[in-house]
């Protein structure tokens, strides 16, 4: 009650926004992605590492059919080289054919490789989401107060949802499970199934999470960085998630330095104004006369 | 023409002449630029400069959004994933787009409430007052059918339930809502003619601006004290005006240009702070979102609907006095309409023989609560219809009602206004000295 009476009286000072309170009550772990804030720029090496845990791991099940491949070369993004994005394209495997007619080659009976220009397959074989938008689809963070202007500093939480979901598979499933839940416990996932014995009285759950339909995707190792980087879960969940942020917000760099000259230009000009306004009205007002 | 008396245009070159006495388009301007304009106004009368610019800016960047936007329910979301990725500063043409209804929207609600507090509805400017209403309501209308085209989950969901609201008329109801999405449910019928009126609707909102601008360089503007313009004489006049250009247009640009700064670093760093992200998830008509929430600036209305249960005595009253044929949900229809009718009959409510706020003592106090109250109503109509959220809404609601209904028609009979200024020049002076007119005003300090 207090909580929400303090809540609610920090609101009234801004105007709510429409995502200013959360849809679930799950608690996403913060984490320090460098393409945050006004003046953070994507890890072009993360983002590489990302593409390449997407590629090799999720790639089987999720599409991402909104993004062409060809912006893999894109400046501020993960800036492959155009050769390697050519044999990227050639080398990447379609997995539902069916879905992706676009990619029918007549003549040879079958899905013709890839080329630069096309987007990535889409992937519906196991009704597993597009992953193009996710990171943007998802918010975890509503802060302060439900106000939301925290976002500016740590952004929405859409990619902490997707490193917090990589990691939310504990050795054991909570004690209240039954052990005949279809799919696997994750603590992040907000919309999935729950026993009713992970229920109280009221229908609450009195568990973070729910059951989903993904087997932990991740394990140590699972992949090899070419430059090194020791693969761990949670480095590849980290890796993944700016990944797929970039996939989602490709322009991001773009956008925020066009915004910052945007508010440098219009500061210089507002001061300008300023001034050429006091000045006009001086010989109207003359409050030392007063 | 009435007006304040002031200088006209007067065709002084041959070139001049021949054009003024076929078509006199140069001395409109010169009278519409050079309107004499109280020399009192305050930072709050800004808003219909930056009010103007909007306009502009939504209607240039979505002509250009429109030409690669695609209405077409399979390939609307993918088409706006186009622009955002493939066009040419296509990001920031969306964002400026999505982001500037919000500014046009904060900008509306602060010019509106700028006109009630400071009288700006009474006589004689009664039609501007009820112009600006309906550019309000189109508005709206236009907000809403653009937040249906990048056909999201909440475009989907939010125009299934808005629609909803006219099905909830007796009689003509479900015939008027089929009637108004093509269809029996939203689809491409409904995505289709909401395209269409998206682009044809500012079109007509920018007529009403003009006839607006119009009526209230007719009656002159109001001004933070209430009292009229002297125009008794061209010099009479004066000492209470200035020209609209240069004073006036210089003090809005500087205010346009801060309040543009802002709005960039919102664009530039934060573009979907206001927007839902549950309209990145394609629309699909088999999967409801947890909780549908219209964008902010329906959401004081959004709280009026909703707050008039069924468990509301009014409610029940008025059911059974009309035998049940206005229920819970056409009543709260009729509430969130009628929310904005009794803020257009304000000029008719309000018995007050003071404009301004400024003189009315008592008046001050309920205003305050009502822009108290506009703010709560936002934020309670964000908010789940559980826990003590509903008596907010509705306590909230009853007082929006009660300061027009009865708070504004009952305050010009018991209040007691303070003494006004008999001129602008005497609030004027009173604020910044009288220095001697005359060359001083053509000739700024060098």
């Amino acid at each position: 009650m207090i909580r929400n009476i303090t809540r609610a009286a920090a609101t009234l000072v801004v105007l709510s926004s429409g995502a200013a309170w959360a849809v679930n009550d799950v608690h996403i772990e913060d984490v320090a992605f460098a393409h945050e804030g006004p003046f953070g720029s994507f890890d072009q090496m993360q983002l590489q590492r990302g593409l390449q845990v997407y590629t090799e791991v999720c790639s089987a099940c999720h599409g991402l059919k909104y993004v062409p491949i060809r912006t893999l070369a894109d400046e501020g993004g993960p800036a492959l080289p155009e050769d390697q994005v050519r044999a990227y394209a050639t080398a990447f495997s379609v997995y539902d054919e069916a879905a992706n007619p676009q990619l029918f080659d007549p003549e040879a009976g079958a899905v013709r490789a890839l080329t630069p220009a096309d987007k990535f397959p889409v992937n519906n074989a196991l009704a597993a989401p597009d992953l193009s938008l996710m990171a943007k689809s998802r918010a975890a963070f509503h802060g302060p107060y439900g106000t939301g202007i925290a976002q500016l500093f740590q952004g929405t939480g859409g990619a902490e949802y997707i490193h917090a979901l990589m990691l939310g598979y504990p050795e054991e499933p909570p004690a209240c499970a039954t052990g005949e839940e279809e799919g696997y416990y994750n603590s992040a996932f907000p919309n999935g199934g729950i026993p009713d014995s992970c229920k109280d009285e009221d229908g609450h759950p009195t568990i973070e999470g729910s059951w989903i339909a993904m087997s932990p995707p991740l394990s140590d190792d699972l992949v090899t960085y070419a430059d090194g980087t020791p693969a761990t879960v949670d480095q590849m969940a980290m890796d993944v998630a700016s990944f797929l942020m970039w996939t989602a917000e490709p322009k991001m760099m773009a956008r925020k330095e066009a915004g910052f000259t945007a508010v440098v230009l219009l500061t210089v000009l507002a001061s300008l104004l300023y001034l050429t306004n006091k000045r006009l009205w001086a010989g109207i007002k003359h409050k030392d006369q007063a | 023409m009435a007006g304040i008396p002031h200088d006209h245009y007067e065709p002084k070159t041959k070139g001049e002449k021949w054009l003024n006495s076929r078509l006199p388009i140069v001395g409109l301007m010169y009278d519409t630029l050079m309107l004499p304009t109280p020399k009192n106004l305050n930072w709050m009368w800004i808003w219909g400069i930056v009010l103007t610019f909007c306009l502009v800016l939504q209607i240039v960047t979505g002509i250009v959004l429109a030409m690669h936007y695609t209405p077409q329910v399979n390939m609307a979301f993918a088409s706006v994933e186009h622009i955002m990725r493939d066009v040419n500063g296509g990001y920031m043409l969306r964002y400026l787009h999505a982001n500037g209804a919000s500014l046009f929207f904060i900008a509306v609600y602060l010019h509106i409430f700028r006109g009630l507090y400071y009288g700006s509805y009474k006589a004689p400017r009664e039609v501007t007052w009820i112009i600006g209403m309906l550019i309000y309501l189109a508005m709206m209308a236009t907000a809403f059918m653009g937040y249906v085209l990048p056909w999201g989950q909440m475009s989907f969901w939010g125009a299934t339930v808005i629609t909803g609201l006219f099905g909830a008329i007796p009689l003509v109801g479900p015939a008027l809502q089929e009637w108004l999405l093509g269809g029996p449910a939203v689809d491409n019928a409904t995505l289709n003619r909401f395209f269409s009126l998206h682009y044809l609707l500012p079109f007509i909102i920018a007529a009403l601006v003009a006839t607006h601008i119009w009526a209230f360089h007719t009656t002159g503007n109001n001004n933070p004290t209430g009292v009229e313009v002297r125009r008794g004489s061209k010099a009479e006049a004066e000492k209470d005006t200035l020209p609209f250009w240069p004073y006036f247009v210089i003090k809005d640009l500087f205010a346009l240009a801060v309040i543009l700064a802002v709005f960039f670093a919102i664009v530039g760093f934060m573009p979907n702070y206001l927007g839902h992200p549950d309209n990145y998830i394609e629309a699909n008509a088999l999967s409801t979102p947890a909780h549908i929430v219209p964008e902010w600036y329906f959401l004081p209305f959004y709280a009026i609907l909703r707050a008039f249960t069924a468990d509301v005595w009014v409610v029940q009253l008025t059911s059974f006095v009309t035998f049940g044929i206005i229920d819970a949900k056409f009543f709260g229809v009729l509430a969130m309409f009628g929310a904005i009718v009794v803020m257009a009959l304000a000029p008719w409510l309000d018995t007050s023989s003071v404009r301004s706020g400024r003189y009315r003592p008592m008046f001050k106090w309920w205003f305050a609560l009502l822009a108290v109250d506009f703010v709560v109503l936002t934020w309670v109509g964000a908010m789940p219809t559980e826990g003590i959220y509903p008596y907010i809404a509705l306590i909230a609601s009853t007082y929006w009602f009660a300061y027009f209904l009865i708070i504004l028609p009952l305050l010009g009979v018991i209040e007691k206004p303070l003494k006004q200024p008999a001129t602008i020049e005497e609030d004027f002076n009173a604020h910044y000295g009288s220095a001697a007119r005359g060359s001083v005003v053509a000739q700024p300090a060098e």
